[in-house]
């Protein structure tokens, strides 16, 4: 048997003793030492599906984006706004109070240089603040591209010395209600700042497993004691990064490298509904161009979900066939535990994007028959607003 | 019960040689969702590909301990695959090969020293 070993130095997380007591196995993972499995994949996997999960995705990019000048004056989230808006296609502007929107970093070609989420602040005196996250690989460059376009007018805060923990799962809000009531008044894409049992936590219903739950950037000195509350509810499992992905490519999501890179425009991705009709119409962020052409004709290819036929999973990279042509390649591919049945992700020239399209999965040199099926692979539990 | 580097089992069983991966090997794995088994009448080399175990993360080749010819191959494992970790040593084996060349087995390790060898990584 072959096993694939990295060896480069990796950055412990804050919290890596609480995890190293309890995980099976670590591994590097965006140049940080991450807990990859505690109580295996599936039992973790299942569990966030039918409890609650809690994920330190401390190796992530969380920021903060502010005025020099003028915060908490009339106008002030709009030249926020402003700035984000040259690198991003999303409508900032129109956020309301302590809402998160999804988006994109896009390249002058509207390629993805990465994806992001990005708030409005609630408190009054925050108006001209914008609280960010951006992927852990990518941090670097867009944390520069940040404060490049922010210029003289605003400063990034870096907020990744913080500990930024997810409780993810359909128990997760009866946790948090028990812990912080005021949490039972969020809904999903909605950020709050509070206290929870003497921890700064600034609260974001919000998650990447397809699942209701919660995404909390802690206070370093307090984060310790907080995730030790977190685990101690009955309910709460910590999970590993294994069953992130597997969660995440159950729901459909987007992962940075994979369903998305600098080639891939967001209307490739699938991710048109992410860029607002005020910002098509000003079409005035990076890559309008293609992205407006792409909207109205056909983009060169799709993303699409594409279920195996048979149990042999379909990896990144297993080439896509019709007819004996190579039609599109998988970006991403394992087992999902929750239809116990291989599942992938891939991009596909659009005559063969449609639901119910049959096609050929190249694993190890053999055709293995596949179909094009409608993402997510498993229903979205979102808290939406009623 | 000989082991090698690489993580497979050898038992002989008469003059047919039983192969599977070691309890290591499939706990290192973590679930076991899908094997992929050669033909019966195959001819594997020792130490090339001769076998697919895919855990929930990912895919790994599995090699032939020794050379020889395919017999028989576990066909439980394609509706069960967990197997593997429930059984790794016992009725999660993979294939039965009768071997080329009965010398092979005597350069593999056995479980002391397979064991020692694990007790180093």
């Amino acid at each position: 048997m072959a096993q694939a070993e990295a060896s480069e130095p990796l950055k412990p997380l804050l919290l890596d003793a609480l995890w190293r007591a309890r995980a099976k196995k670590f591994g590097g993972f965006a140049g940080y030492d991450m807990p990859l499995e505690f109580e295996g994949l599936i039992p973790e996997h299942n569990w966030t599906r039918t409890n609650a999960g809690l994920f330190d995705v401390s190796h992530m990019g969380p920021c903060f984006l502010s005025l020099n000048e003028g915060m908490g004056q009339p106008g002030a989230h709009e030249r926020v706004s402003a700035i984000i808006e040259t690198l991003v296609p999303a409508d900032i502007a129109a956020l309301e109070l302590g809402q998160v929107r999804y988006s994109q970093i896009l390249n002058a070609e509207g390629g993805v240089l990465d994806d992001l989420m990005i708030a409005r602040a609630v408190a009054p005196e925050r108006a001209g603040m914008l609280y960010i996250v951006v992927n852990a690989g990518c941090k670097e460059q867009d944390f520069a591209l940040i404060a490049k376009a922010a210029g003289s007018v605003a400063k990034l805060e870096r907020a990744d010395d913080q500990v930024l923990l997810a409780l993810q799962g359909p128990k997760a809000h009866e946790v948090m209600a028990r812990l912080a009531p005021e949490t039972a008044e969020m809904t999903f894409m909605t950020t709050r700042r509070m206290n929870i049992s003497g921890a700064r936590c600034l609260v974001a219903r919000s998650g990447y497993t397809g699942e209701d739950g919660f995404e909390i950037l802690v206070h370093p000195d307090e984060a310790k004691a907080f995730a030790e509350l977190l685990l101690a509810q009955p309910e709460v499992k910590p999970i590993g990064l294994g069953a992130r992905d597997s969660l995440r490519l159950e729901a459909g999501l987007c992962l940075y490298g994979h369903e998305l890179d600098e080639t891939i425009s967001p209307i490739e991705a699938g991710l048109a509904w992410s860029i607002q009709k005020s910002r098509r119409e000003a079409a005035n962020f990076p890559g309008a161009q293609r992205i407006l052409r792409e909207l109205k004709e056909k983009p060169a290819r799709k993303r699409v979900g594409i279920k195996p036929l048979e149990r042999a999973p379909a990896r990144e990279g297993v080439e896509i066939h019709a007819n004996g042509a190579k039609i599109g390649v998988v970006c991403s591919g394992g087992f999902s535990p929750t239809l116990n049945a291989p599942i992938s992700m891939g991009y596909v020239t659009p005559e063969f994007s449609k639901v119910g399209t049959r096609v050929d999965l190249i694993v190890r040199g053999q055709a293995r028959p596949a179909e094009i099926v409608s993402l997510p692979f498993v229903p979205h539990r979102y808290a939406r607003k009623p | 019960m000989k082991y090698t580097e690489e993580h497979e089992w050898v038992r002989m069983d008469g003059d047919v040689a039983v192969v599977g991966i070691s309890a290591y090997a499939a706990e290192q794995l973590g679930d076991v969702v899908y094997v992929e088994l050669p033909a019966i009448g195959a001819k594997v080399v020792k130490g090339k590909d001769m076998a697919v175990v895919e855990s929930a993360k990912a895919a790994s080749d599995v090699y032939a301990p020794i050379s020889g010819e395919i017999v028989a191959v576990n066909d439980a494992l394609g509706s069960a695959p967990e197997t593997v970790n429930a059984g790794a040593e016992a009725g999660g084996w993979f294939v039965k090969i009768k071997p080329s060349n009965a010398g092979e087995m005597d350069a593999l390790m056995d479980a002391g020293a397979y064991k020692t060898f694990v007790e180093g990584l």
